[in-house]
């Protein structure tokens, strides 16, 4: 996926512990899609990556919200769920 | 002032904002973006009910409902359409809070189809763990009084009964009920869903409910600003003639013009 290469890594001691605890690319998922990414990487990142207005969007990670302030230190993890919503019309 | 009433003064409060427009309008079944925001305009609305679905990752930059309603001039009012459990309706309204940083929303915990008639236990149970959670709830509900009252007890800031089935056009099924809610309610009523045409819209104002709460009439009509229009006059006579107070009803006949100086 376009975007996700570089993985940039700026979350510190966790982020490098998780990097060598898990190397290598891991597998989430996205709305209900599987997704690989390169490595463990913040949710910020994967949202840039993603094309994502995050004014305009809302994020769950294993049904817990993640509030926007928490995108960049929230580490993607294997196995991870994300739900991530906007508004649309409806009645 | 000429004797008579101007809208003007005449707004309503809902968890203490107020509102002059008592037209609540849905944002969905449009063809497109440009007429829903056309139909909103014309609609005089100033509160309009929204989903919370996910993106579509395969096209992120596709135009959002908010670059065509803008939510710093409209009162968005989140909805949990589509949700059938407590659960579910409470996780979608959480991540609406935390997509639009507001409170306010619109609890429906829906049965099944084909009625998706309000899930009354379902939506007590969500409407609880929303409240606790710091939510402004505005409530779908059953046109039941004593449902409506409990959820009022419960701390709803508004509840909202059906007029008839969602998206069914049929009008108000059951203007007894709804009158019987409205005399108890010390929370603003808004009849939400079933109104099919404008004079169902005025029906309901003239009930002398707060505002009411429409989507498939406006947006399934065949020219649907025109009909946005006819909501906006149909909710604005209704309430005109509810403040106004109507005329007795009388089984017989009781002439206009006077007896008195009649040719012999």
């Amino acid at each position: 996926m376009a975007g996700f290469t570089e993985a940039p890594l700026q979350a510190g001691v966790r982020a490098c512990h998780i990097r060598q605890a898990m190397p290598g690319p891991i597998d989430i998922t996205v709305n209900g899609e599987a997704r690989s990414l390169p490595a463990p990487l913040p949710l910020s990142d994967f949202l840039a990556g993603a094309g994502l207005d995050t004014r305009k969007v809302a994020v769950e990670r294993n049904e817990e919200i993640v509030p926007r302030s928490a995108y960049a230190t929230t580490l993607l993890q294997p196995g991870d769920q994300l739900e991530i919503v906007h508004f649309i019309g409806g009645g | 002032m000429d004797g008579v009433t101007t809208m003007g003064d005449d707004s309503w409060e809902v968890a203490g904002r107020s509102f002059r427009s008592r037209l609540v309008v849905g944002t969905g079944r449009y063809k497109s973006l440009e007429e829903t925001a056309a139909a909103i305009e014309a609609s005089g609305a100033e509160m309009v009910t929204v989903a919370v679905r996910r993106v579509n990752l395969s096209d992120p930059a596709a135009p959002m409902l908010q670059d065509f309603v803008p939510p710093d001039r409209y009162t968005y009012l989140p909805n949990t359409a589509g949700c059938h459990t407590a659960k579910d309706a409470v996780r979608t309204l959480r991540l609406a809070r935390e997509a639009g940083g507001w409170n306010l929303v619109k609890l429906e915990v829906l049965g099944p189809p084909p009625f998706l008639y309000p899930d009354m236990p379902a939506t007590f149970e969500a409407a609880e763990a929303l409240i606790k959670d710091g939510f402004q709830v505005m409530v779908y509900c059953a046109d039941d009084p004593l449902a409506a009252k409990r959820l009022e007890e419960m701390g709803c800031v508004a509840v909202m009964p059906l007029g008839a089935p969602i998206g069914s056009g049929l009008g108000l099924s059951n203007p007894f009920m709804l009158r019987s809610i409205i005399e108890n309610a010390g929370v603003p009523v808004l009849v939400d869903a079933g109104i099919g045409t404008a004079s169902e819209a005025a029906q309901a104002m003239e009930l002398g409910c707060d505002a009411v709460l429409l989507n498939s009439a406006i947006a399934h009509a065949k020219d649907p600003v025109r009909m946005a229009r006819a909501m906006k006059a149909g909710v604005e006579a209704g309430r005109h003639a509810h403040l106004a107070g109507r005329m007795p009803r009388n089984y017989a006949a009781d002439a206009s013009s006077p007896m008195a100086g009649l040719i012999r």
